[in-house]
């Protein structure tokens, strides 16, 4: 298994946000985490990549137990995360963005340059030198993936990635998650956006109040009328 | 008097020097660490001490021995910051910004005492550096190489700071960090690693800072506090994490000091303060600095609600009372002067307390107004040859008043900047009382300040205290919890959000900050009459710090805390001085274990504790919660 979690807790502030959280992704696979508004998206990403420290329950990644390691360990082993709010360093060029990212290659994924990048970002390599805070909203989203990619990773979180994007930017981001997919690269997307969920990703997997309720492949979840209006519509 | 112009403002850029070396270490470690060094003015000395050392050693005519000296103690401070940081700071990231503060002024404490054990009290005399004995005669006047080589040194560094932050990837790293230290970790960098080179290289800086003034002046035991306090002046005029802003603040701050000393010789740092006050109200971060964005406090843990006291905390705080009502009957005279000590601290925590806690302005110069109202009483006695009485009610004007003027420009601050500015604040007021001899006595103070007749006896002035104090730290209570209280605790937790409710947040901090510094006041005056003399260290930054040892160690978020832990830390420090002559390397080590062992203070731990006991699963996510919030 690429990553596979079981019976997840954890807490924001007092909130008890992930209830016994269980689900697995297979190498090369494209998941969407889908569901509302504060169901516990953003904090499966965080507790993964060890960003809220998990409070029970496992996660493994590649068959290791990788809770209760630090973030940094955690990005070595493989997974890149590309948190919702971009984080870009807006003081920081968007080359030494993606230096602050870089790892070493590894083996069996794509070793990426900056070369390599901007041959998928054909935007970043016209602002080399341009600070991360003077960029456009697209162009910030699509630079913290770069950035992420730099750590050659085998795993990619990417937390709401068409969220606040213009509809043309929206389809450069499906067509950058499936090029992903076509490197090799496993990818686990939360998402709220049925339509761009069903155009990248293979299975579907969806939270409410911390618990997954439905787990299919993409087609199951357009077909299931009630999984749908229960836990998707507003 | 042009060529005096030209001379006073190159011994300006000289002494701007080393400021500028430890004021850009101090914020290069603030801009990655968040944490604000209170130690990097005692590295500053620890490198001098060292570079004395090891040039006597190495050879002091010789220029390899003097350089090699001066570098090798450069290098030896950097490792001292690495042990700092990985036995002490590691463990405390953590945790809130004040304690944090805390154990770095622990560690000042002990580098003290470890500085005074090892070199002794005397001065120690450095050479001259070879290669740089001479004089050249500039506008008529002898100016030593020394000193140019010094105005050289600063650019030069300066320079070199560039490029290491712009062209290497340390550096990148470092920038990266110091914006979003949380998502650096997670695109696989080390912090810890990041961190700890990070405080060696900034505790270098300062050890460079301390050596180079070798030949300068003589190395003594009160560099370090003398100069963390204008090292903070310049890194808040430069703004917190710019190195050139260190730079031109450290060259402003340079040559008003070579001119005031001219010209105005008895109030150099009120110059300073001025320009300070100039530069924060035209740009409130500084000249280089910019609001700060992305670590504004989190939306973390809420703090912890503070409510009425039940009926079971008010019956024992009347039975405490009335105990202490008793004490007379049975104490002895000199047990009654140490209980009578104990309420005016008591109370004087309960005023820091009263901004820190419920306020969220933390200060660290809250002795400037103990100190003003001893003052004001002490003047009022000496001057107006008043009695007791009126004295009494005088003095906390004058600390009201003074907390009406710093506190105006406070609250247009928060966090560590507002720290280190009333900081420097305490230090004016140190420097006022201590300079201004004609007015104060400068350090001889002033004696004779008795109460009158009928409280003269010991037993008298307890009860005098013990009324006082008891109806002040009540009055500051019942404040907590009238709508001045909830709009102060309002603008703490999300001042933004208050100001939408149409709160005016500045104003309501300003009014706190008045009060608690008009509360300061009255035990500073209680305290004046009860040892018959004042003295400037009434307002040195020790006093400010046992004042905050208290509040914390009683938990800052419960509202007998600081009571509590006035008690505990007089006792404390007390035993300590008893016990051994090194008593401030013992109290810094029990600050430090303190802040590593007990991050809420000693109320607020046993709350914990209870808290847990009673609703486990739940105490556990607030306990997780806590640690979470510092990041």
């Amino acid at each position: 298994m690429m990553l596979e979690i079981t019976a997840l807790d954890a807490y924001y502030g007092r909130a008890h946000i992930l209830q016994g959280l269980s689900f697995s992704m297979s190498r090369g696979e494209v998941l969407a985490l889908m569901g509302r508004n504060g169901a516990g998206k953003s904090t499966t990403m965080k507790a993964i990549m060890g960003l809220v420290p998990p409070a029970g329950g496992t996660v493994s990644f590649e068959d290791q137990r990788v809770d209760g390691r630090e973030p940094f360990e955690i990005a070595r082993m493989g997974i890149g995360y590309v948190p919702e709010d971009r984080r870009v360093f807006s003081e920081l060029s968007v080359m030494e963005n993606l230096s602050v990212a870089q790892r070493p290659p590894r083996a069996d994924v794509p070793h990426w340059t900056p070369e390599r990048l901007f041959a998928l970002f054909p935007n970043l390599g016209r602002m080399r030198d341009r600070p991360g805070g003077a960029m456009s909203g697209g162009e910030q989203q699509m630079l913290t993936i770069a950035r992420t990619l730099m750590g050659n990773p085998k795993l990619v979180l990417l937390d709401e990635p068409s969220e606040g994007l213009a509809p043309v930017i929206v389809e450069e981001m499906a067509r950058t998650i499936l090029a992903l997919k076509g490197e090799g690269l496993s990818v686990l997307i939360s998402e709220q956006n049925l339509h761009f969920a069903g155009n990248v990703a293979d299975r579907a997997a969806i939270i409410e109040k911390g618990m997954i309720r439905f787990t299919g492949t993409m087609d199951e979840l357009k077909a299931n009328e009630a999984v749908r209006s229960q836990y998707l519509s507003v | 008097m042009i060529d005096l112009i030209l001379t006073q403002t190159l011994n300006g850029l000289a002494s701007a020097s080393s400021l500028f070396l430890v004021a850009s270490g101090l914020s290069i470690i603030f801009g990655v660490t968040r944490i604000v060094n209170f130690a990097h003015g005692s590295l500053y000395m620890l490198g001098a001490y060292l570079a004395w050392t090891l040039v006597s050693y190495l050879g002091p005519a010789d220029t390899f021995g003097f350089w090699g000296g001066v570098l090798l103690a450069a290098l030896l401070v950097g490792l001292a910051g690495v042990l700092i940081e990985v036995l002490i700071l590691r463990r405390i990231y953590q945790a809130p910004e004040l304690f944090q503060l805390l154990a770095t002024f622990g560690v000042v404490l002990m580098l003290q005492d470890l500085a005074l054990a090892t070199w002794g009290p005397e001065d120690k005399l450095g050479p001259r550096a070879p290669g740089f004995k001479s004089f050249v005669i500039l506008f008529d006047n002898r100016f030593p190489t020394y000193e140019l080589f010094l105005i050289a040194v600063g650019p030069l560094v300066l320079g070199l700071l560039w490029f290491l932050f712009q062209k290497t990837r340390w550096g990148t790293l470092v920038r990266a960090a110091t914006q979003d230290r949380e998502m650096v970790g997670a695109l696989g960098v080390n912090q810890r690693l990041l961190f700890t080179s990070v405080f060696a290289f900034g505790s270098m800086l300062a050890g460079l800072g301390g050596a180079l003034q070798l030949p300068r002046e003589a190395v003594n035991l009160h560099m370090d506090l003398a100069m963390i306090s204008e090292a903070f002046v310049v890194v808040v005029v430069g703004g917190l994490g710019s190195v050139t802003g260190a730079y031109l603040a450290a060259v402003l701050i340079g040559i008003l000091h070579a001119f005031g000393i001219l010209i105005f010789p008895k109030i150099t740092l009120v110059l300073v303060f001025l320009v300070m006050a100039v530069v924060l109200v035209v740009k409130p971060y500084g000249l280089m600095g910019r609001a700060p964005v992305g670590h504004a406090r989190g939306h973390g843990p809420a703090e912890p609600l503070l409510l009425p006291a039940d009926r079971l905390t008010k019956l024992a705080g009347l039975l405490a009372l009335a105990l202490l009502a008793l004490t007379p009957i049975f104490a002895p005279d000199y047990l009654l002067s140490t209980l009578t000590e104990l309420i005016i601290f008591a109370l004087f925590a309960a005023s820091l307390h009263f901004m820190m806690g419920p306020g969220g302005m933390a200060s660290f110069g809250h002795a400037a107004y103990f100190g003003l109202g001893a003052y004001g009483a002490a003047l009022a006695v000496k001057w107006l040859g008043a009695p007791m009485e009126p004295a009494l009610v005088f003095a906390p004007f004058l600390a009201g008043i003074a907390g009406v003027v710093f506190g105006w420009f406070c609250v247009r601050l928060s966090g560590v900047y507002l720290a280190m500015l009333t900081l420097a604040f305490a230090q004016i007021a140190w420097a006022t009382a201590f300079q201004w001899v004609e007015l104060t006595g400068g350090d001889n103070g002033i004696l004779g300040v008795w109460p009158s007749a009928w409280a003269s006896s010991k037993t008298a002035y307890f009860y005098l205290t013990l009324g006082v104090c008891a109806v002040s730290i009540v009055a500051l209570r019942l404040t907590i919890f009238s709508p001045l209280g909830y709009g102060l605790r309002a603008a703490r937790d999300n001042p933004l959000r208050a100001e939408a409710i149409g709160l005016d947040v500045m104003r309501i901090q300003w009014v706190a900050f008045i009060v608690a510094a008009f509360a300061a006041g009255i035990a500073g005056a209680l305290f004046a009459f009860s040892k018959g003399s004042v003295f400037p260290t009434y307002m040195a930054i020790p006093r400010s710090v046992d004042a905050l040892l208290m509040v914390l160690l009683g938990g800052v978020q419960t509202v007998s805390g600081p009571i509590i832990g006035a008690f505990a830390y007089a006792g404390l420090s007390e035993q300590l001085m008893k016990a051994t002559m090194y008593w401030r390397f013992g109290l810094g080590l029990s600050i430090v274990l303190l802040v590593i062992l007990f991050p809420r203070g000693l109320v607020g731990g046993s709350l914990l504790l209870v808290e847990r006991w009673c609703r486990r699963p739940e105490a556990a996510a607030t306990a997780r919660l806590a640690a979470e919030g510092g990041r």
